[in-house]
């Protein structure tokens, strides 16, 4: 584990900056109330502010810097904004006020909402490697690699068959192969190390370890402690939107276990 | 790290970094970070989407192919579907109705279907338009690419749709007499400009659906009307040939009636060029390039926006 004392004798270059970070999500037809067409009717002709929306704020005024080679986990309990969080360091939430500073393009591994079920396995692997940015020539390059790592064929050619016949761990390594084949400078995980059986999730695992000796800097959110430990040297403590906690990993989980009652 | 903290990491005496106490916006800069999810110029735009043409064609195809795979007769369905509709409009307009004031017959019928056809067309990359960004919200906030990426995609679907019911309408055309000849080479620059004016329209389709969803509801009424007042089952200049002649003109210089118009054209023999309204080549071309350019614009001013839904 990087101690700060040990990593102050080189540079400390920041690749993600929060300052004050705030997100607000608006959700339609969701106002309390009376769901009714004419409740909806008359919410349009009253005058107001912004008519049937609530507003849920998920983030609210998260600073912090994170340095390169640093792996950041990111707790809290359900709904503390974690997932929020990490999308708009990734600016793919527009922040309500506050900014997110990279270096380059911070990406969330996962492609699950590119694939479409209807596509044969063979295709939504061409498929999601485009729509993660790869190009045509990366993409065939990695093609077998990945078919290989998901382990798909080995029960028979299971590859050309339309997705929505795989069983959901098959489907679900099959995700997880797309996304982990490519590299990234700053990579955002979302709990997606417990894919699969037990074989396939040790071999996602050291997957995500290659790829975070590759990435820069590594964002984990997960609800596991134990992987939290394992690979993360800070972790943040996120609670109703506001960072609790942001320090070394022993120090933030012993008092998120008082915390969570463990 | 705040300015706050920083004499307190004075005090502490130990190597100072010399980032203590710089604003996050001067630390950034010192280090060369960016606002992440800011939008890029206008040619940087162009380019990423340049560099993501491969997706855009793959997703296109994909949700074409997605359409019928569930279906038995799987892909025939694509050349089936506009064959029923086209059978459906011969059957109402062409044997009960009798719409075809002042066409013959065997102009009439491959007139109806190309309306039917260039018609829906427009209609579909509308309507896919509005649910571009607000439907697929999901991929929006998982993965970054150029968000026009979308409305171009399914823009570009409807037009392999329409290519396979230009096979459907290729044989219509030659079963009443207007056999392939020269003319219908003209169909390659209709489409195109067809295509761009579609594209340029579900591209501000989208951004305004992923504002209000509510579109996708309003949409069906307005297209109707819109399909009513083009002349899609009828000819402008017979059934407004007691009204002024600006009023026809009007009608018949608003986009999809142009592009149905030269589509006819360059198809159906006896569909001459007095068909036309004067201009014709230029007001397709101005029409297509109007909405194209300012589309495009229009969709990339709101780009850091659309995770938002």
């Amino acid at each position: 584990m990087a101690e700060p004392s040990t990593e102050q004798q080189g540079e400390r270059i920041p690749t993600v900056i929060a300052d004050e970070l705030h997100i607000v999500y608006r959700v339609h037809g969701a106002k309390t109330g009376k769901g009714s067409a004419t409740a909806a009717l008359s919410r349009i002709l009253k005058r107001g502010e912004e008519r049937g929306v609530r507003k849920v704020h998920a983030v609210k005024g998260v600073s912090f810097v994170a340095y390169r080679g640093e792996a950041v986990g990111l707790i809290g309990s359900n709904g503390s904004g974690k997932s929020t969080l990490l999308r708009a360091i990734a600016g793919l939430l527009p922040a309500e006020s506050g900014k997110v500073y990279t270096n380059g393009q911070p990406s969330l591994l996962g492609v699950n909402a590119a694939l479409m079920n209807d596509l044969t396995g063979e295709r939504n692997v061409i498929l999601g490697g485009l729509a993660m940015g790869m190009s045509r020539e990366q993409v065939r390059e990695r093609y077998q690699e990945i078919v290989d790592f998901s382990g798909i064929n080995e029960k028979g050619d299971f590859i050309t068959l339309p997705m929505r016949t795989y069983s959901s761990g098959m489907a679900a390594r099959l995700r997880f192969s797309i996304a982990a084949a490519k590299d990234h400078d700053v990579l955002m995980i979302d709990e997606a190390l417990a894919t699969g059986d037990r074989k396939f999730q040790k071999r996602s695992e050291e997957r995500i370890r290659e790829l975070r000796k590759k990435a820069g800097t590594v964002f984990l959110v997960s609800h596991n402690n134990n992987s939290i430990r394992d690979t993360c040297d800070r972790v943040l403590w996120l609670e109703r939107g506001e960072l609790r906690m942001d320090g070394p990993t022993d120090e933030v989980l012993k008092e998120y276990e008082k915390f969570t009652g463990k | 790290m705040s300015e706050t903290t920083h004499d307190d990491r004075v005090a502490l005496g130990a190597a100072v970094s010399p980032d203590e106490g710089l604003t996050a916006s001067r630390l950034a800069a010192r280090y060369g970070l960016t606002v992440s999810g800011a939008r890029p110029s206008l040619a940087e735009y162009v380019r990423q989407l340049w560099d993501r043409r491969h997706f855009i064609m793959a997703f296109s195809r994909a949700k074409l192919t997605a359409q019928y795979s569930q279906a038995k007769l799987g892909q025939l369905w694509q050349v089936a579907t506009p064959l029923l509709n086209a059978a459906v409009y011969f059957f109402i307009f062409g044997l009960i109705l009798k719409a075809n004031r002042g066409l013959p017959r065997d102009v009439y019928i491959p007139f109806l279907v190309t309306g039917v056809f260039v018609f829906t067309f427009t209609q579909s990359s509308v309507m896919a338009g509005v649910r571009a960004i607000s439907g697929n919200l999901g991929l929006v906030r998982a993965l970054h690419f150029p968000r026009a990426s979308l409305p171009i995609s399914f823009a570009l679907q409807q037009l392999q749709q329409l290519l396979f019911s230009m096979i459907v309408l290729f044989a219509v055309a030659a079963g009443f007499g207007s056999l392939p000849d020269l003319s219908w080479l003209l169909i390659v620059p209709v489409l195109a400009l067809q295509f761009l004016f579609n594209t340029g329209l579900a591209l501000i389709m989208a951004r305004a659906g992923a504002k209000t969803p509510d579109l996708a509801q309003l949409m069906p009424f307005v297209m109707r009307t819109w399909m009513y007042a083009s002349g899609v089952m009828f000819s402008i200049p017979v059934m407004l040939a007691d009204k002024p002649q600006w009023l026809a003109n009007v009608l018949q210089w608003n986009p999809t009636a142009i592009y149905m118009d030269l589509m006819r054209f360059a198809l159906i023999d006896g569909y001459g060029a007095e068909n036309l309204p004067d201009h014709v080549w230029a007001v397709a071309g101005g029409w297509a390039a109007l909405f194209a350019l300012g589309g495009f614009v229009y969709f990339w001013k709101a780009e850091e926006r659309y995770g938002r839904g």
